[in-house]
């Protein structure tokens, strides 16, 4: 069976391509906002985190479904991974986003803005998987309860990402409307180049992690038939 | 340097360490598992092989 993947190589040293070449969109090419100023910059990396987390979470939520419908024992780390991914991620977003919040509106954090609770809600409900997944012995029970609570927390994603549209709020930006983002031409090209570097360097991790999980859980299998 | 200035560095620095951060755990992990892969070399080799025990 052939390898059809790209080269886990080959994706590293594009994701480091990627990110030096969206560090040169942010701070040279992109002008600086009108309305924000320098702390506008918190933009382009604070957005694409955050969608990456959403991906990573939607991802775990994916490989979940895979392993319930096919029974798949591979599809649970890589659900674990997806996971694992999205809450480091989601750290991520909360801490860039408490110091643009601190940048824009001089607070860390608050509670009135929809968007940023929801979000909360979200990640503290993917911090919990871990404490069930290793709250239960390893094997196939394991499996599906973690499957069916990584699937759950998939329905928070769209309620966390539309939560800004549907609940009107005016504290947090709406930067992507129907008419269009509302930046200029060189703010979307930076914004674009930034979001794809983060999300192949999410790939990369990806694949980096899982591998060492694999690799660990061969090792174990290994141990496990050499001992006498 | 500014107050924003230092609110950008802050964001971006976070990043950057979050993702150091990663890879030194992944480090140690890797230095881990090639111990383990030592070990269990090691083990398999002081097993004797399926022929010399039918032979002796």
């Amino acid at each position: 069976m052939s390898n059809t993947k790209p080269s886990l190589t080959v994706l590293a040293w594009g994701a480091v391509a990627l990110v030096a070449l969206a560090a040169v969109m942010i701070f040279v090419v992109a002008p600086e906002d009108a309305d924000q100023g320098f702390s506008q910059k918190i933009f382009y990396v604070h957005v694409p985190i955050a969608l990456t987390a959403y991906a990573c979470f939607g991802l775990g939520a994916w490989k979940a479904f895979r392993l319930l419908a096919t029974r798949g024992e591979r599809y649970d780390l890589e659900s674990y991974t997806g996971v694992h991914l999205g809450t480091i991620f989601g750290v991520l977003t909360l801490v860039t986003g408490a110091i643009w919040a601190k940048a824009s509106w001089g607070v860390w954090w608050t509670w009135s803005s929809n968007q940023l609770v929801l979000f909360l809600v979200l990640f503290l409900f993917y911090c919990a998987y871990f404490m069930l997944r290793f709250s239960v012995e390893p094997g196939p029970r394991r499996e599906r309860i973690s499957a069916v609570y990584a699937l759950f927390g998939v329905a928070l994603i769209p309620v966390s990402f539309f939560a800004i549209r549907l609940a009107n709020d005016f504290i947090h930006p709406t930067v992507f409307t129907r008419e269009g983002p509302q930046m200029t031409g060189e703010m979307f090209a930076a914004f674009c180049v930034s979001w794809a570097s983060i999300t192949l360097l999410a790939y990369v991790m990806y694949r980096v992690e899982l591998a060492g999980k694999r690799t660990d859980a061969n090792l174990r299998e290994l141990r496990e038939a050499l001992q006498p | 340097m500014s107050s924003a200035d230092q609110y950008v560095a802050a964001a971006y620095g976070v990043f950057v360490v979050v993702v150091l951060v990663w890879v030194a755990v992944l480090a140690a992990k890797l230095s881990r598992l090639e111990r383990e892969t030592g070990e269990l070399v090691q083990l398999a080799r002081a097993r004797p092989v399926a022929g010399e025990q039918a032979d002796g």
